[in-house]
């Protein structure tokens, strides 16, 4: 099968049913390791256990930053190509970054109350990720109220082009503000600040977490393909095609 | 394994987010058996897309 049969819906979908099993079963795997190594680790000399919180608050938080990234490739997609699943695929990834932003901003709060003494600080990155979670949330609106998929999709592109400035201030806010929370320390010049009994389950973690972000959208863009065939084939029925 | 003086705090992250990965899950899984049984439905009372007529593969 080549990449462009991939833009044939029907192809689409009997590729995502040979493939999901596995990406799911792949996704498990992954996670088991993951979480085993985690167990695993030792405590970090300044946060103690809680440094097992940034096993799920740092692959959330670049989940919930690619899965704007998914949406803006979307959006792109939708605008100069026509490509007829860049929709989908946009639409698909809407819930899921949310989700992933979601986790981000509780596990977050979570770590914060016991570190820094409080669960919330309207510092740079947190308002940031704060605006991407609010973003999202707009984007479900918008493809969640509008009735014809063809309406939203232009709509939604453009939001999602728009809201692809936050991605690039997410990231450098710790660098162009004074911020409570932490510089980068894993993807920095002068590579990792982070010993490799901790960075490496952290890594397994975001990558089981990325597989988990894969595997999930495949699964909604089959349900947003079955989705607009229903929605086709009630019309067809109305119209007593 | 200890946990320290912050447990609680470890224990609700893992719990929140095993609670809305599995919500993520139990959604997606729901929509597609909805989706199908909705098609089905609609197959089984003669309501076919114009590309399934052609041998086609549009949405």
């Amino acid at each position: 099968m080549a990449v462009i049969d991939l833009a044939n819906p029907t192809r689409f979908l009997t590729l995502v049913d040979r493939v999901l099993p596995w990406l799911a079963a792949l996704t498990a795997l992954v996670f088991a390791y993951g979480l085993y190594r985690v167990i695993g680790a030792p405590d970090d000399y300044q946060q103690g256990a809680t440094v097992k919180i940034m096993f799920l608050h740092v692959p959330s938080a670049w989940l919930g930053m690619m899965g704007w990234g998914v949406m803006t490739v979307a959006a792109l997609g939708t605008l100069v190509w026509r490509h007829p699943l860049a929709d989908v695929a946009g639409k698909a990834a809407a819930p899921i970054g949310a989700a992933f932003t979601f986790i981000c901003l509780i596990t977050g709060s979570l770590w914060g109350r016991p570190m820094w003494g409080t669960y919330w600080v309207w510092d740079a990155r947190l308002t940031s990720v704060l605006v991407l979670f609010l973003l999202y949330l707009g984007m479900l609106a918008l493809y969640w109220t509008a009735e014809d998929p063809n309406r939203s999709a232009r709509a939604a592109a453009i939001l999602a082009l728009v809201g692809a400035v936050n991605i690039p201030i997410i990231k450098f806010s710790v660098e162009w503000w004074n911020t409570l929370h932490q510089p980068a320390s894993i993807i920095r010049m002068g590579g990792a600040a982070i010993d490799a009994s901790i960075l490496v389950p952290l890594l397994i973690m975001a990558l089981a977490f990325t597989l988990l972000f894969f595997t999930l959208h495949f699964a909604a863009m089959r349900n947003e393909i079955l989705r607009r065939r229903v929605r086709t084939m009630r019309m067809m029925q109305a119209s007593g095609a | 394994m200890s946990l320290g003086p912050h447990a609680d705090f470890i224990v609700a992250s893992y719990g929140v987010t095993v609670l809305i990965v599995a919500a993520l899950i139990g959604w997606i899984a729901a929509d597609y058996r909805a989706q199908r049984r909705v098609l089905a439905d609609l197959e089984q009372r003669g309501v076919t897309r114009r590309s399934q007529r052609t041998g086609g593969g549009a949405t």
